[in-house]
């Protein structure tokens, strides 16, 4: 009968889930979804003394719960693929895995914690919880993560990813 | 729009004063189960493989789209549910949102996020859950994500905001 559970989830059982983190977050704790915060605090804790004014004037104490949630991402990602799934995930695909496939990860890894942070949010905090909660630049800042990523995507995809992708 | 992100001045203040502070650690033991539920979902979604992430990119299936279309919808909803019957944390605290600014960061920012996004198949979420998951290469998307937080760290007062 749970059968279910260790296949893929459906889009509309995720998309719920997904969307009932925000007021649950809130209910728990009074903190905003958002997880990209979470990159903040921890250059803010690995430079205590900065005097850059990004992590000058942040709230280490007020975010230290950013941490403990990505923490939990990490369980949750292990427990989901090694005891609620049938068969372990294929994350990456066999063209990425390889020397070039990994410094892509970590050029495009670099355009996701440089651009979160300086768009303000990621997913999280910008698509799902700004929006809900109507609030504008936030939805300004979704349209311009799809711009971005419909532009190398379409414009350069073959390129970067090969045709096989 | 605005009246439903501005709240009240008072609540707004006491949401401040607590939000100033750290959790309790029962506080962040229900931080952490929340994060673990996340993660789970994330994973079994399969949000998190890099191949749903280029077909949504590609159009080429509505699931990534249906799942966030959804949990805004639902989110949304709770929002107004929070706001309408004044639903406080489970500690007594009011509920407000922080609205996040508009500046040219969230255009220039915005891309470059959506840049990396469609590059690697993870946004900072799915990175956390593809390491728990094990997928080791995802050290790599972590490490590029530090190295442009610290990047944006050093450079944010010479940017435009």
């Amino acid at each position: 009968m749970l059968d279910w559970i260790y296949q893929p989830w459906p889009w509309w059982f995720s998309g719920i889930l997904v969307g009932l983190t925000v007021p649950l977050l809130y209910w728990v704790s009074g903190k905003g979804f958002g997880i990209s915060t979470g990159l903040q605090q921890i250059g803010a804790m690995c430079l205590p003394n900065s005097t850059w004014s990004y992590f000058k004037k942040f709230n280490r104490r007020e975010s230290a719960w950013t941490l403990v949630f990505i923490l939990g991402i990490v369980l949750g990602g292990y427990l989901a693929n090694f005891w609620l799934s049938s068969a372990p995930l294929e994350f990456l695909p066999e063209h990425q895995k390889n020397w070039m496939g990994g410094i892509r990860l970590l050029i495009g890894g670099f355009l996701v914690g440089f651009g979160a942070r300086y768009a303000g949010g990621c997913t999280s905090g910008h698509s799902i919880t700004g929006i809900a909660n109507l609030n504008w630049p936030s939805l300004v800042a979704t349209i311009f993560f799809f711009v971005g990523g419909l532009a190398v995507t379409w414009g350069l995809g073959s390129w970067i990813f090969g045709p096989q992708a | 729009m605005s009246t439903l992100t501005s709240s009240p001045s008072a609540q707004s203040t006491a949401a401040a004063a607590i939000q100033t502070r750290g959790l309790s650690w029962s506080g962040y033991l229900r931080v952490l189960a929340v994060g673990t539920l996340f993660g789970i979902v994330l994973t079994k979604s399969e949000v998190v493989r890099w191949q749903r992430v280029h077909d949504m990119f590609l159009f080429r299936e509505p699931h990534m789209y249906l799942i966030i279309g959804t949990g805004v919808v639902v989110a949304m909803i709770s929002m107004l549910l929070i706001k309408r019957y004044q639903i406080r944390t489970i500690d007594g605290q009011p509920i407000a949102y922080e609205p996040k600014p508009f500046h040219r960061g969230v255009v220039l920012g915005g891309m470059m996020f959506g840049a990396g996004w469609s590059i690697t198949g993870a946004c900072p979420g799915p990175i956390f859950a593809q390491l728990g998951a094990g997928q080791w290469m995802a050290v790599l998307t972590f490490m590029g994500a530090l190295i442009g937080m610290f990047t944006y760290a050093a450079w944010k007062d010479k940017l435009p905001h």
